[in-house]
């Protein structure tokens, strides 16, 4: 296939190596990861941001790639389940062996979106980012503790028809606890509204 | 999917000119509305004027106190931001009450202003529908009508506007900034979305190929309490049964400054102006809160399945005033 009006080389980096797959503008970043890059962790659920099984990280952010042209993407940097790691680089992501830990998935469809989606919220919470159930004094600045409500709805873009939910909730709240994320230097509560000893100890 | 051209902008006038006014000329922003409605083929653009990376992702502080949202700021970068979530709670709330933590931080404040309908009968092809074809007829009407419009509908159209960021931008009394070929103009975020009428195909007063660049929040806002809620169908990731949006400010023991603004009720956001005129100057009452909106929801006409709509909407403003008077003004900076 080679460019025209209607199809574009696209440089982008997917899962740190560098790639300028030729795409039909009407490609989705789903499409050409699945169809052109044999990498079919990201699944295509619905095709109309109604699941989020197809999360991917773009820049670091998660983003529904079915709904994102690939063209749009010149110089990004795209990361799929298939890129996920420890801090090492070599192991699996601690989210997912929470997962794994934890059985947080049954026919594990939605498992890819749900990762990256959880790592992509890990991220946000961390840099202080709200949720619709943050409390309005909470510290604009620091990072928000994530009780089991905000894991909830912080990810209530990734459906799962198995009902995997509670278990999901338990797996990235196991990561969530075991590093410093949601809790400022001192391992006191930033806001004093949410995180209170029984959620921590639960 | 029809194929397409598509074009990076690097500059506002690029994108423009690009645009030229073409029929068949769209700007993309995050995506998010747009490439869905071309996979169902309701939009069938020839060419995409991709503005989503251009210089006008900055929230910035004028002397004046006012604050301008640049059109690209994702939605979760904007309910983020400590200036809007310290000056302008009611706008932090909206955001994060819509869509998803990734849809939201693909779309855009142009792109979210612009989105269209989720009226079933405008995305489906198979149906007629006025909006998406003029003249076709509107499936709606004698249709499903549970989540359409209350207020301000018309024989043609009865849709409702789903974005919940522009309840918040009407109440704030917002302007937004547009550029087109002709040059530079604002208009208020209140007035910005227009009711179907007999031209239910135009939503907005947006000329064809015209760029939204920006939004500007005023100073006199800034402060006040302020909050919104939502009712919706599941606890999260769905569109608003109902909304609203409200600016409260009580001086001894009157409310001085009132903006209320529904959300799910009518074709554009619903500035209940009645129910403002009603209540300032007065005590800041349950009884007050409860006279002046039914005032304003006294026009209502429901359709078929919709009359639980305006019990709902009555609950949720006079119970969002009752909060906000009761409230302590929020911190200005
Ligand atoms: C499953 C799902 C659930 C959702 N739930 C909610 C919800 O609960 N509440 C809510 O408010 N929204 C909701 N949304 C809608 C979402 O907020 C919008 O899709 C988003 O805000 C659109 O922004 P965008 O940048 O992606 O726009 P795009 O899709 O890029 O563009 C939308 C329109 O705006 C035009 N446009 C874009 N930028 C500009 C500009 N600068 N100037 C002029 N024209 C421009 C485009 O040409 C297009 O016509 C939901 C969406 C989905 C898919
Ligand atoms: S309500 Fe409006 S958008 Fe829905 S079918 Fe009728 S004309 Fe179309
Ligand atoms: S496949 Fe993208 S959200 Fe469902
Ligand atoms: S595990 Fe089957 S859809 Fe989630």
């Amino acid at each position: 296939m080679g460019t025209d009006v209607f199809h574009s080389e696209v440089p982008m980096t997917v899962n740190g190596s560098g790639h300028s797959p030729v795409v039909d503008h009407r490609s989705t970043l789903l499409d050409v990861l699945r169809e052109q890059m044999d990498l079919t962790g990201a699944k295509k659920g619905c095709d109309h941001g109604q699941c989020g099984a197809c999360t991917v990280l773009v820049d670091g952010r998660r983003v529904n790639s079915c709904l994102v042209l690939a063209v749009s993407l010149e110089g990004c940097a795209i990361t799929t389940v298939e890129g996920l790691r420890d801090a090492d680089g070599e192991g699996l992501h601690p989210l997912q062996r929470a997962f794994i830990e934890r059985d947080a998935f049954q026919c594990g469809y939605c498992t890819p979106g749900q990762l990256c989606s959880a790592v992509g919220a890990l991220a946000e919470a961390e840099a202080g980012h709200p949720s619709h159930v943050t409390g309005p004094d909470t510290a604009a600045d620091a990072p928000v503790r994530l009780t089991k409500e905000e894991i909830r709805e912080r990810l209530s873009g990734n459906l799962c028809r198995c009902g995997a939910y509670p278990h999901i909730v338990e797996a990235v709240e196991d990561v969530t606890r075991a590093e410093p994320v949601g809790q400022d230097r001192s391992g006191q509560d930033a806001d004093g509204t949410h995180g209170t000893q029984d959620e921590v100890d639960a | 999917m029809k194929p397409f051209r598509y074009v990076r902008a690097h500059s506002v006038e690029e994108a423009t000119a690009a645009h030229a006014g073409r029929a068949a000329s769209r700007y993309l922003g995050g995506g998010t509305n747009l490439v869905d409605l071309m996979k169902l083929g309701v939009e069938r653009p020839e060419t995409l004027i991709d503005v989503s990376r251009l210089d006008l992702d900055g929230v910035e502080e004028f002397s004046d106190g006012s604050v301008r949202l640049g059109a690209t700021v994702r939605n979760s970068d904007l309910a983020a931001h400590p200036l809007i979530r310290g000056r302008y709670p009611v706008l932090s709330q909206a955001l994060l009450s819509g869509a998803s933590g990734q849809l939201r931080n693909a779309a855009t404040t142009g792109g979210n202003l612009l989105q269209r309908t989720r009226c079933p009968y405008f995305q489906d092809l198979g149906k007629p529908c006025n909006k998406r074809e003029p003249g076709s007829g509107c499936g709606a009407r004698d249709g499903v009508s549970r989540d359409h419009a209350v207020l301000g509908h018309s024989a043609q159209c009865v849709a409702t506007h789903p974005s919940d960021m522009a309840v918040a931008l009407a109440a704030l009394d917002a302007q937004v900034e547009l550029r087109g070929p002709q040059g530079p103009r604002t208009l208020p975020a209140a007035e910005f979305h227009r009711l179907p009428g007999d031209r239910p195909d135009r939503d907005t007063e947006l000329d064809h190929g015209e760029l939204i660049t920006g939004v500007v929040l005023p100073s006199s806002a800034a402060g006040l309490p302020s909050a919104y809620r939502k009712v919706r169908d599941r606890a999260s990731y769905a569109f608003a049964l109902a909304s609203v949006a409200v600016v409260l400010g009580v001086e001894d023991t009157r409310v001085r400054t009132v903006r209320i603004a529904f959300g799910g009720l009518a074709h554009r956001p619903w500035r209940a102006l009645r129910a403002e005129e009603a209540l300032v100057g007065q005590e800041p009452t349950d009884e007050a809160f409860l006279r002046a909106i039914d005032t304003e929801l006294s026009e209502a006409e429901p359709l078929r399945d919709n009359a639980f709509k305006v019990p709902l909407a009555r609950n949720i403003a006079c119970d969002l005033l009752r909060h906000l008077a009761a409230a302590p003004a929020a911190p200005t900076s």
